[in-house]
């Protein structure tokens, strides 16, 4: 009974501030009620058991790239600017749009009868985590665990490359 | 642990979350803002993946590793993106899609 109180407040937090974060004119604020969105997802994680993933998803999804694009808003806008919206027709088709897709979606959630498994939950602590990352055999994840380093290490290369100044070509001549 | 909620529950958070995040897509004018927008929407999927890995495959962890490499994923997207919004305006003065229309033609 706690635990499903718990769910429907991390719920009707996560669903108010998605809209809040999709509509607000601020965009600063629309950064924090993104990071209660991603606050209130891992707490989900935890509900479901997942310790190490819900402290990932807090250490880079709120901690890092939430300050990530609160620095590239205030590099970018002033604080109190105020977003352009589209207009009203836009809008509309828009919300219709969604309206109806989010319709199908959770009409064919529900006719689906879902038979949940009665195994026992996989241990999940960080050590059993790190091991299967390491290991290549069954269950092993040493493959997409090296793939996305690189991926990672080459975003980060890129993205300095491309944020980097141009330097103001100084002819030898001038300097001597 | 997850007591009494049935697995859709789940389901209709993230599908909710998805489609609010799309509709963010749809009409922001801002670059930043339609960058958080992408983000819900990897939120949601990430959720989906977790929710199943739980309820219908608990003695694997597919779906947590899953989720594990779309936030990494999503971290590298991220970097990517606000570099090139950064370059973008140092060169219009402006994130606005509409005003960013060089390249267009």
């Amino acid at each position: 009974m706690n635990s499903d109180l718990m769910f429907f407040i991390l719920a009707g937090v996560i669903l108010v501030f998605s809209v809040l974060t999709v509509t607000t004119r601020r965009i600063l604020r629309a950064a924090v009620y993104l990071l209660f969105v991603l606050i209130s997802t891992a707490g989900l994680y935890f509900m479901l058991n997942y310790n190490f993933l819900a402290a990932v998803q807090l250490t880079v999804y709120a901690g890092g790239i939430v300050v990530l694009i609160i620095f590239s808003i205030l590099l970018t806008s002033h604080i109190s600017e105020r977003a352009v919206v589209a207009n009203w027709k836009q809008s509309l088709l828009s919300a219709l749009a969604i309206v109806a897709g989010a319709t199908l979606t959770l009409i064919s959630v529900f006719r689906f009868s879902f038979t949940a498994s009665p195994e026992p939950a996989a241990p999940s602590g960080v050590k059993d985590i790190g091991a299967a990352l390491i290991s290549y055999g069954e269950n092993g994840y040493a493959l997409p665990f090296e793939v996305v380093s690189i991926l990672l290490l080459a975003a980060m290369i890129g993205a300095i490359i491309v944020a980097r100044k141009e330097k103001i070509k100084v002819d030898e001549k001038d300097l001597k | 642990m997850t007591g009494t909620i049935p697995l859709q529950f789940f389901l209709v958070i993230s599908t909710l979350m998805f489609f609010i995040g799309v509709f963010g897509f749809l009409t922001r004018r801002n670059l930043i803002t339609m960058l958080m927008s992408i983000e819900l929407i990897l939120n949601s999927v990430n959720i989906n993946f977790v929710a199943f890995n739980k309820y219908l495959f608990p003695q694997h962890l597919s779906g947590h590793f899953f989720s594990l490499i779309i936030i990494a994923v999503a971290a590298a997207e991220a970097a990517v993106a606000i570099a090139i919004i950064i370059n973008i305006y140092r060169n219009f003065k402006s994130i606005d899609v509409d005003k960013v229309d060089e390249m267009k033609y």
